[in-house]
């Protein structure tokens, strides 16, 4: 999949992906060990773009799911259409119930959802678990076992056995403590806020026109920001919305009545843009 | 070359077997899966790579983001930052430092240089320098050690910060004066000296260990975890990494009491309910009959010694509470040096600034008389006095304190009316259990009357918390 931990580097960055090298080191070794990859980290620093990128540039399908509460096995696994079976079975008047019954729990009738999906056919795929602390601890155990012997067993139509491993990525913004078993069975990766030379160059590829200099102040300040322990540090994201903003307003540095106007681009919470108003020296926001 | 003292014939893969053993030591759960997945690791990344190799170590053998500030520390002795380099040049041989007029302000220019560049790689060459040359102890070559704490002091890395602010200043260039990022600045350059500064602990562990033996040095090492961190002793960003860590411990408390309060009311079988029941079938127990628990969330009432050096503990368990008070119907929380003030409101606000709390809690509410230090029998008298409607046998009550009474009358009778009125009383103490009855602590009394429990870390804490807490 991979010749190195730098060809890792290189063809991310090519899909607008910019990776720190513990990213880039744990992709490549997922890869090379075939193991799920459970990636935490705040939010909005990148978990689940960073799935994306993987999939886009191994030419790989990328099936998600995305985890909520009370999502279960017909939402997880698969389900049968029950709509399209009870309109065969309403077609089929003059067949044996046996005959029927054979028939609408076959292949056609059956809704693969994305466990299922992942390990079905033989292109290559991503498998998303996107938010895995959202969903209920059930949920774990079904995973646990498709992720041990990748295969499902439908008890209509047989067992399902993967001819081909999905680059299997979870995510988490550890709500929930993740059980010790699941953990286990993946390869970790933090994803921490970035240093601030891959912050700069995050933000000079996703809001090209910033002028260097002020792309450098904002991402100090954001660093700042960050240590200033608020109820939301602000995430990559934010950072990238606030260059925009910074770019939309036109300015070409920044001072005080730039941020004091901004702020609150970057800072979700008002008793958070007050406490940083204050330690930033800003008059009244 | 000749082979470096610390590598001492160690194969890689048992330099990975060495590094498991250290890390279990330090409580870190590794089983054998794990152990396999860091050997191919090795295997896959090479050694060629340093930080590669780190960072696929860690991937394979850590569960958890606090368990990296143990892992990395670990790393560093075991594959110190030559290793990963074939052909850089080893470590001396440990006899190198003697008395030699070492050039220090040298040494702190080109810090200061550094530290304004931002130079990591720049600082930890000097790290090793500041360490060979101020931090090596002893005269004899080889019955000594070196010491981060003597390097440190010797070099006084934190008096650049002035020098720093104007080398940026003078060099111009972004930092136009004036800027808006002067005002970031210098906890910026606070930031990277104690980054230095950990880089001289790391390079002090690591020429000890050369020396004594990694696997000792591992072993014995201190590792800075925050919630192992003593509450006691914490320093300033140690307490600030403990209150970031607040919101996530407890939202994990959160899910361990919902856990708690399921189990809880799935009931227990009435015993004699279900037999009165039975009466129907001839005296045999059918259907066991639950008891079902009252479904009012239970009350919460903290009473706080918030003198000195209790203080941080006091303040952090106090936001935990106040980050979990939706868990229970009611939390009130009294703080007290030697007099009691309820400081339920100044809690509630200040989850906004929590580095603030301390300093609101003793300038905004009553908690000193007319002297300064702790009085328990004075305190938890007047609490009784004056707050005894807090206390009903809905309530829960944790004394937060070292006991240490400063000789005056412990005032047991107050503990135990407290200790009658609600419905449990616990006393979570600070100070190891090795230390209670000595000087003038009288835990051994109040722990007759009330169960105490030794609470010196966060760690502990949220044991505690998650096993004694209500539901
Ligand atoms: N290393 C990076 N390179 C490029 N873009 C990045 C990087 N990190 C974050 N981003 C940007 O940040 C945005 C948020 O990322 P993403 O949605 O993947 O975050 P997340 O970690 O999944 O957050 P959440 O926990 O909220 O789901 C993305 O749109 C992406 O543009
Ligand atoms: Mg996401």
């Amino acid at each position: 999949m991979f010749r190195s931990v730098d060809d890792v580097t290189a063809r991310l960055a090519e899909t607008g992906y910019l990776a720190s090298p513990a990213v880039a080191t744990t992709v490549f070794l997922a890869a090379r060990l075939g193991k799920p990859l459970l990636v935490e980290g705040p939010a909005g620093v990148g978990k689940t773009e960073l799935a994306k990128a993987v999939a886009a540039i191994t030419d790989a399908r990328l099936i998600r799911l995305q985890c909520y509460e009370g999502v279960d096995e017909s939402r997880a696994l698969y389900e049968w259409n029950h709509a399209k079976q009870l309109l065969r079975i309403t077609a089929g008047r003059d067949e044996t119930w046996d005959q029927t019954r054979t028939d609408i729990f076959s292949e056609e009738f059956l809704l693969p959802r994305p466990l299922l999906a992942a390990i079905r056919g033989d292109d290559a795929k991503v498998l998303l678990i996107d938010e895995m602390d959202k969903a209920d601890v059930e949920v774990e155990g079904l995973l646990l076992e498709v992720l041990s012997d990748f295969q499902v067993t439908v008890p209509e139509l047989g067992t399902v056995t993967a001819t081909r491993h999905p680059f299997v990525v979870l995510t988490s913004n550890a709500s929930r403590e993740l059980s010790e078993a699941l953990r286990r069975r993946c390869l970790f990766l933090h994803i921490d806020f970035p240093d601030e030379e891959l912050e700069r160059r995050i933000v000079a590829l996703k809001v090209p026109g910033l002028d260097e200099v002020l792309t450098a102040s904002l991402v100090r300040v954001v660093g700042a920001l960050r240590a200033m322990d608020l109820r939301k540090a602000p995430s990559v994201a934010e950072t990238v919305d606030w260059a925009r903003t910074l770019l939309a307003l036109g300015a070409d540095r920044l001072d005080e009545e730039v941020v004091r106007a901004s702020l609150g681009v970057v800072l979700k919470h008002q008793e958070d843009v007050r406490a940083a108003a204050a330690k930033l020296d800003l008059d009244a926001v | 070359m000749s082979t470096p003292a610390h590598s001492t014939a160690a194969t890689v893969p048992d330099r990975v077997t060495s590094l498991v053993r250290a890390l279990r030591t330090h409580g870190i759960r590794i089983g054998t899966g794990e152990s396999v997945d860091a050997a191919r690791a090795v295997a896959v990344l090479g050694l060629a790579d340093r930080d590669q190799l780190r960072e696929g170590l860690a991937a394979a053998l850590l569960h958890d983001r606090g368990q990296r500030a143990v892992f990395d520390p670990v790393f560093d002795l075991y594959f110190p930052r030559r290793v990963g380099a074939p052909g850089g040049d080893g470590p001396g041989d440990g006899a190198r430092f003697e008395e030699k007029d070492f050039d220090r302000d040298g040494l702190r220019d080109r810090l200061a240089e550094a530290l304004a560049a931002s130079d990591r790689a720049a600082m930890a060459a000097l790290a090793a320098e500041a360490v060979d040359g101020l931090g090596g102890y002893g005269s004899a070559p080889g019955s000594d050690g070196f010491s981060a704490q003597q390097t440190l002091e010797r070099l006084r890395p934190q008096t650049l910060l002035a020098r720093v602010r104007a080398a940026l200043r003078a060099g111009g260039g972004e930092s136009e004066s004036g800027a808006f990022t002067d005002r970031v600045e210098a906890d910026e350059i606070r930031r990277r000296i104690e980054d230095f500064r950990e880089l001289v602990r790391a390079e002090a562990r690591r020429r000890v260990a050369e020396r004594r033996g990694t696997d000792e040095i591992a072993r014995r090492m201190v590792v800075r975890t925050a919630d192992r961190a003593d509450f006691l002793y914490a320093g300033r960003s140690q307490l600030a990494e403990l209150r970031r860590a607040v919101h996530p411990l407890a939202r994990k408390l959160a899910t361990r009491l919902a856990a708690r309060r399921r189990r809880a009311a799935r009931g227990h079988i009435d015993l004699r309910r279900t037999l009165r029941g039975s009466l129907s079938t001839g005296g045999v127990p059918m259907r066991p009959v639950l008891r079902r628990r009252r479904p009012a969330r239970p009350e919460l009432v903290l009473l706080c010694d918030v003198s000195g050096s209790v203080a941080g503990f006091a303040n952090f368990t106090m936001l935990l509470v106040q980050a979990l008070h939706d868990q229970f119907s009611r939390v009130r929380v009294f703080a007290f040096v030697n007099r009691v003030d309820e400081v339920t409101e100044l809690i509630a606000r200040g989850a906004a600034d929590p580095e603030g709390l301390g300093g609101r809690i003793t300038t905004e509410a009553a908690v000193t008389g007319w002297h300064g230090s702790s009085d328990y029998g004075g305190a938890l008298t007047e609490f009784v006095e004056r707050h005894a409607a807090a206390l009903t046998s809905r309530s829960s009550v944790f004394v937060l304190g070292d006991a240490r009474t400063n000789q005056m009358d412990p005032g047991l009778a107050a503990l135990r009316r407290i200790a009658r009125m609600a419905r449990r009383t616990y006393w979570l103490n600070p100070e190891p259990r090795s230390q209670w009855d000595t000087g003038d602590s009288v835990a051994g009394a109040y722990g007759q009357i009330v169960p105490m429990y030794e609470c010196r870390d966060a760690r502990q804490l949220s044991a505690l918390v998650g096993r004694l807490l209500p539901v």
